[in-house]
């Protein structure tokens, strides 16, 4: 047993720590019914509650599942990665946070895995989605490449709102953080997500137009429509890449400060 | 005396005008155990957070197993195991797999991870319950959990923050004796507690915190020596029995009611004798008699200045088998 007995410099295993926080966090989402059911059946209630609730009283051009399904995937991604919110709030309240913190690990180990666990959980909850989608009639026209973009786009909308939900839970009560994921449940509705702006009325237009869900869902679509995207990909990554940076940050930060609430 | 595993100086903090440490100095020789005794708001868990890096300190050093915790708080780390006041265990695990996940970042190979959490399992009365999840245990067995969680790495020093904080008597002697068992194979055990009689069950040295300062530290006993001492109490059939036996004596206290005169005895049968020898002389009755030692109740009283109500209001309910009163020895 003297090879275990700790002593001197800790040795330093990045990966593998990592790894264990993002089994525990896999663990968390799959063993929850609560988990479960927001990962995975609340994205599909929204798809089935816009496409055949009110997708038939929405007038576009052409098919309007063909124009809301990136809205819903969006809303989805950015919802899914919201709950990352309550669980750092969770490890906060429960000492949890202390405990790693007093461990000789990779630094802040357990939030890159809350990411990790994050981009693999929202990925997953994108394919039943996306399944329901295509048996209403959703006809994606993006080739492989668009795909392949389509993903790597995703992956990085779930990062940065990841992280930023990470700094949510940081500061926030487990109730409080709670309550973000409206802000990702709502904030999309007065965007291009589900209805063109210029439908909304003036006042609203501006700051529907001015958010960054707009770009962000327009791009998504252009993707999954195998239309090249314009300028609306670069004002996205801006704002994601802005996003991601701050919270990253932000989240080292409170990370070294914060001792369980 | 051997080299201190723990050496504190002139620790301070403060949050704006607020000041949660006004000095607190101590060391604790290895293989002891050392409790930080005090109520809610003393400075008891933000003094445990600096001695497990989690928390700066304004000024003070701070040593730990031959590490400055202030400049190297990784090697300190080390070192170290803290349980804190929450059973910091996942619900949604089970017992095996909280523990082999600690041991993967503890960074022991699977197959260490799996045999380590075995051992710990069985230490601890856990092997039943491994396989179920964690949401399902007691809080004893989180708290069991959660110690087993923190002695993965042998650690030399293990930090226990009111370890046994809503636990029921049976748990607590358990988790008890598992801290004996520890201290008694050479872990060094800080402790913080806001129960009198946990502190004088387990702890070798005692300091008494009181409002960011440590205003009393020493073994049980010796702290019990700084307040007056044994006494012995009697009680009396009647009021004639009563007034006799006080004019012949010179009680420190006296319950003309009850009929009770209290005695300070250095050596109680002696006094219980001569009382019994006065009262058969003088013809007169006493129906009752107790041996009442001094308690850490007594001593934190005595040593703060708190008036009962306020004792009442600062200190958590004891859920220990023992009443939070006097210790009395029946005759």
């Amino acid at each position: 047993m003297g090879a275990i007995t700790s002593s001197g410099a800790p040795r330093q295993a990045p990966i593998a720590d990592i790894a264990a926080m993002v089994a525990r966090e896999a663990r968390r989402t799959l063993r929850s019914v609560d988990g479960l059911v927001s990962a995975f059946a609340i994205p599909v209630a929204i798809m089935l509650v816009f496409v055949v609730v009110f997708g038939g009283a929405i007038e576009t051009d052409g098919q309007y599942i063909d124009y809301v399904v990136p809205g819903i995937l969006v809303l989805c991604l950015g919802f899914g990665s919201a709950s990352t919110a309550t669980s750092v709030a969770q490890d906060m309240t429960s000492g949890t946070i202390d405990r790693f913190k007093t461990l000789p690990i990779f630094g802040a180990s357990v939030l890159y895995g809350h990411v990790i666990a994050s981009v693999l959980r929202n990925l997953a909850a994108c394919i039943p989605v996306l399944g329901v989608a295509l048996l209403l009639g959703f006809r994606p026209h993006a080739d492989l490449a668009g795909w392949v973009f389509a993903i790597v786009f995703a992956t990085l909308i779930i990062v940065a709102f990841t992280w930023l939900s990470c700094v949510a839970g940081l500061v926030l009560s487990v109730d409080a953080a709670n309550s973000i994921t409206f802000i990702f449940l709502f904030l999309p509705y007065v965007s291009s997500g589900f209805v063109g702006t210029d439908t909304m009325p003036v006042w609203l237009q501006g700051f529907a137009n001015a958010q960054p869900f707009t770009p962000v869902i327009e791009t998504l679509r252009d993707l999954l429509g195998g239309v090249a995207p314009g300028a609306e990909l670069w004002q996205a990554c801006a704002w994601l890449v802005g996003i991601l940076v701050a919270s990253v940050i932000g989240s080292m930060l409170l990370y070294r400060r914060t001792v369980a609430k | 005396m051997p080299t201190p595993v723990i050496e504190v100086s002139g620790l301070t903090k403060s949050y704006g005008s607020h000041h949660v440490l006004k000095g607190v100095s101590f060391e604790v020789p290895p293989g002891q155990i050392f409790a930080m005794l005090g109520p809610n708001g003393a400075g008891k868990t933000t003094t445990i957070s600096i001695l497990t890096t989690l928390l700066r300190p304004d000024s003070g050093t701070v040593r730990v197993a031959d590490t400055d915790v202030l400049a190297e708080p990784k090697q300190t780390r080390g070192s170290i195991s803290l349980t804190g006041q929450f059973a910091s265990v996942d619900a949604f695990q089970t017992g095996r797999e909280n523990l082999a996940m600690m041991c993967r970042l503890a960074h022991l190979s699977r197959r260490q991870a799996v045999q380590r959490s075995a051992e710990l399992l069985d230490q601890f009365g856990l092997t039943d319950a491994a396989n179920r999840r964690v949401a399902q245990y007691s809080g004893g067995m989180r708290r069991r959990l959660d110690l087993a969680i923190s002695l993965i790495a042998k650690p030399p020093v293990v930090f226990l923050d009111e370890p046994t904080t809503g636990l029921d008597p049976r748990s607590r002697v358990q988790l008890w004796s598992v801290v004996r068992d520890l201290a008694a194979e050479g872990t060094t055990i800080v402790l913080t507690t806001q129960y009198l009689d946990e502190a004088d069950q387990l702890a070798d040295r005692i300091a008494v915190l009181d409002d960011g300062a440590i205003v009393a530290e020493g073994t049980t006993a010796e702290l019990k020596s700084r307040i007056s001492g044994q006494h012995v109490e009697f009680t009396f059939d009647d009021a004639r029995s009563f007034e006799l036996a006080r004019s012949l004596t010179t009680p420190s206290s006296e319950n003309a009611e009850l009929f009770m005169l209290s005695l300070a005895a250095p050596a109680p049968m002696r006094e219980i004798q001569s009382m019994l020898a006065l009262a058969t002389e003088n013809g007169f009755a006493v129906s009752d008699v107790s041996i009442v030692k001094p308690t850490l109740d007594d001593v934190f009283l005595a040593l703060t200045e708190q008036s009962p109500l306020e004792l009442v209001t600062a200190w958590a309910p004891s859920p220990a088998l023992a009443p939070p009163d006097r210790r009395r020895s029946p005759i």
